[in-house]
């Protein structure tokens, strides 16, 4: 029974949340929020390995489903959570201190950062698909608050962009649902069972091809704004661009991967019910014009976070495209991708973070001579950078390449497109870094030491997983790819 | 009541539905707005009633009471406060081309339709013909708020748009579980808080809710 471990890892972000809301002015929050979070990820370490060890379980009268696929999200959602939250602590104080922050809002961003990652973990261990749209509905109206923290206009604009887009993004999404019940209830009958996941899997045979063919539709195009696959990504580099750096972090590293892991459970039960390789198309035309698109626009920003959103963009439109391909190969390559994205990509949000504060202007051609005025914030950036730009011996370049030989032998046509934006988004990445970090400055010093521990153990695992794939990992991503088929 | 009548009926309620959103597209002041918001509730609501005592459906009643309760009395309640509070309560917006949005809302009502016949063939629900209309007034509140320049008519959209949904769903299944309802209830009423709080925080920084003045961010 897994009952213990999941209550232990939903109650301690609503535990978290509501001591935040009580006690989030104080001086201790910070300590608090971080300490929530520890307790979050030691309960999702338990969960991780009981059900590693005995295979996928159900829970609380199957409103819960947990499986290979989904804890290895969850696993990866708490520990990132939980890296960004000691990463944020030293960054707020110094937002505070440079007067950018007040506590009030201090206040509101501690007690939301908990309730997001609740909404989060709901989201990727509900059974029930309109739990999960709940959740994944509850993880906007959680950030949006967040997204225009400042209360500049630019953040307001981008918070509001945030919020109706996804608004009328998620809308879809509960269109597309309701299409899945409508088709579930002719088989499994009426009540609460036809909606869940695990009863849909096993019936999948025989839901109505038409219905679902249109419901995949609807939940692609609605669970992949949040996503942000491309053409439906425009509130996504505003949002990173203009809301705090650990909210970006989040963001970029988790609440992306939560998506598309509805959008996985949809296909599954589209691939079932269809057996032709509609859905994997569908996915794979979307990723590939998003990871073309992101490129092109890569090269055009001014704004260091905003090209950072853009890479983010690229990179879940490769995952996207790897699922999209299907079979043993792609999705082992697809998990091992996002589990590298979300570790390199929060790194480098907490690095440029720091770097933002030193110049005190997120323009990339007034950020200069990061090395000179603190190594280790320059390193971390170059590193993170050399590692999301697939650079071997990081893991990027092994999940990278994987994808790429696979598409080679399935979809060969898709190679030189795939191969070109990726050298193009290289150059325009790396041609505005390398400035940064190297170069004359006039930066200054920051009054709180800037927390670069989460950098460095992110990349560190990022060059393990490169190096040395250790047999327990890649036997637990292989029974994961199995259930994605 | 016999059958046919129910069906009827519902067939009306729905008519009266698509009507109410493409009075909503062309409706100018912000106060009429909302009224057109919550008889656009008041008609959900009968009609959840009246599938409910059609089909014998206990779960029904619950829902048809509880979007009484929502989209009749307290979100049109609050959005009334709020407009009060901001003083835009007889704000007039200046609809350009009110000819050409019919015409597009006409074009997606078709669209619907078509794209709804599959289902409606495979439907046994007394209300197997309304999945277009849902459909239909799902992307008329959308067209509602790419036209609107207004955030406050924007969230009017998205509310109703939010309605159409609630329409699919117990014209095509007979209304998804009460679990899922609820949960789709509590998001719904805590957007319209945070829109509310958006709403302040919007006028302190720009000094007024068009949101024409929020479109500052691009990628040039």
């Amino acid at each position: 029974m897994i009952d213990l471990q999941l209550t232990a890892l939903l109650l301690a972000p609503l535990l978290g949340g509501l001591l935040l809301t009580l006690f989030g002015s104080r001086n201790w929050a910070a300590e608090l929020n971080s300490l929530m979070s520890f307790c979050t990820f030691a309960a999702a370490v338990a969960l991780t390995v009981r059900v590693v060890e005995a295979g996928p379980q159900v829970a609380f009268n199957e409103q819960f489903f947990i499986d290979q696929f989904n804890v290895f999200l969850v696993a990866l959602t708490a520990f990132i959570a939980f890296t960004t939250s000691l990463f944020s602590r030293p960054y707020m104080r110094i937002e505070q201190d440079h007067g950018r922050l007040s506590t009030p809002m201090l206040h509101l961003y501690y007690s939301m950062y908990q309730l997001f990652t609740l909404a989060m973990l709901v989201a990727l261990t509900a059974n029930n698909m309109g739990i999960i749209w709940v959740a994944m509905e509850a993880a906007t109206l959680t950030t949006v608050l967040l997204v225009s923290l400042y209360r500049t206009p630019a953040s307001l604009e981008a918070a509001w962009k945030y919020f109706i887009l996804c608004g009328v993004g998620i809308a879809l999404a509960l269109f597309g649902t309701i299409l899945l019940y409508f088709a579930a209830e002719r088989v499994l009958g009426q009540g609460g069972t036809a909606l869940l996941w695990t009863h849909l899997n096993e019936v999948k045979g025989e839901l109505e091809p038409t219905v679902l063919k249109l419901a995949f539709i609807f939940l692609l195009v609605g669970y992949g704004t949040k996503i942000g696959l491309v053409p439906l990504h425009s509130w996504l580099p505003d949002a990173h661009a203009e809301g705090p750096t650990p909210v970006s972090a989040v963001l970029s590293g988790l609440l992306l991967n939560v998506a598309l892991c509805a959008v996985m459970r949809s296909k599954v039960l589209v691939d079932g019910s269809l057996e032709t390789h509609f859905a994997g198309n569908l996915m794979m035309g979307f990723g590939l014009l998003s990871v073309v698109v992101a490129a092109l626009f890569l090269s055009r920003q001014k704004d260091i976070k905003r090209m950072f959103a853009y890479s983010s963009i690229e990179h879940m439109g490769l995952i996207t495209f790897s699922f999209g391909m299907g079979g043993p190969v792609a999705t082992f390559a697809a998990l091992l991708h996002m589990t590298v994205h979300s570790l390199t990509k929060s790194a480098i949000f907490f690095a440029v973070g720091h770097a933002v504060q030193k110049a005190g202007t997120q323009q990339m051609e007034n950020i200069r001579g990061m090395l000179q005025i603190s190594p280790t914030v320059g390193w971390g950036l170059m590193l993170g950078t050399f590692a999301i730009l697939g650079m071997p011996p990081f893991g990027v370049f092994a999940s990278e390449f994987l994808i790429i030989t696979t598409a080679m032998h399935d979809h060969p046509w898709t190679t030189p497109i795939l191969l070109a934006a990726l050298g193009i988004a290289f150059a325009a990445i790396f041609g505005r870094v390398q400035p940064i970090v190297f170069g004359e400055t006039t930066a200054r010093r920051l009054p709180h030491p800037p927390a670069l521990l989460p950098v460095f153990a992110h990349l560190l695992l990022v060059l393990i997983l490169g190096l040395y794939m250790p047999p327990y990992l890649a036997n637990w991503y292989r029974q994961a790819a199995a259930l994605l088929g | 009541m016999p059958m046919t009548y129910t069906v009827q009926f519902i067939n009306l309620l729905a008519a009266i539905l698509l009507l109410i959103v493409f009075a909503m597209l062309s409706q100018r002041r912000i106060l009429s707005l909302i009224n057109l918001f919550a008889w656009q509730g008041l008609v959900l609501s009968v009609s959840t009633f009246v599938v409910a005592y059609s089909t014998v459906q206990h779960h029904l009643y619950y829902s048809a009471a509880l979007t009484l309760l929502l989209k009749v009395l307290v979100l049109p309640w609050l959005l009334h406060r709020l407009i009060r509070k901001l003083n835009v309560r007889w704000d007039v917006e200046t609809l350009i081309n009110i000819p050409t949005t019919m015409l597009v809302g006409i074009a997606l009502v078709i669209f619907s339709f078509n794209l709804a016949t599959p289902i409606s063939e495979l439907s046994e629900s007394i209300t197997r013909g309304l999945i277009g209309i849902a459909l239909a007034s799902v992307l008329l509140s959308l067209l509602m708020m790419l036209t609107r320049r207004k955030a406050i008519s924007q969230v009017v959209g998205f509310l109703s748009m939010e309605n159409g949904l609630f329409f699919a769903a117990t014209s095509a299944t007979h209304g998804m579980p009460l679990v899922v309802e609820l949960g789709i209830a509590l998001d719904v009423l805590v957007a319209t808080f945070i829109f509310g709080i958006f709403f302040f925080q919007i006028r302190e920084t720009f000094d007024s809710l068009d949101i024409t003045h929020m479109e500052k961010l691009k990628d040039d």
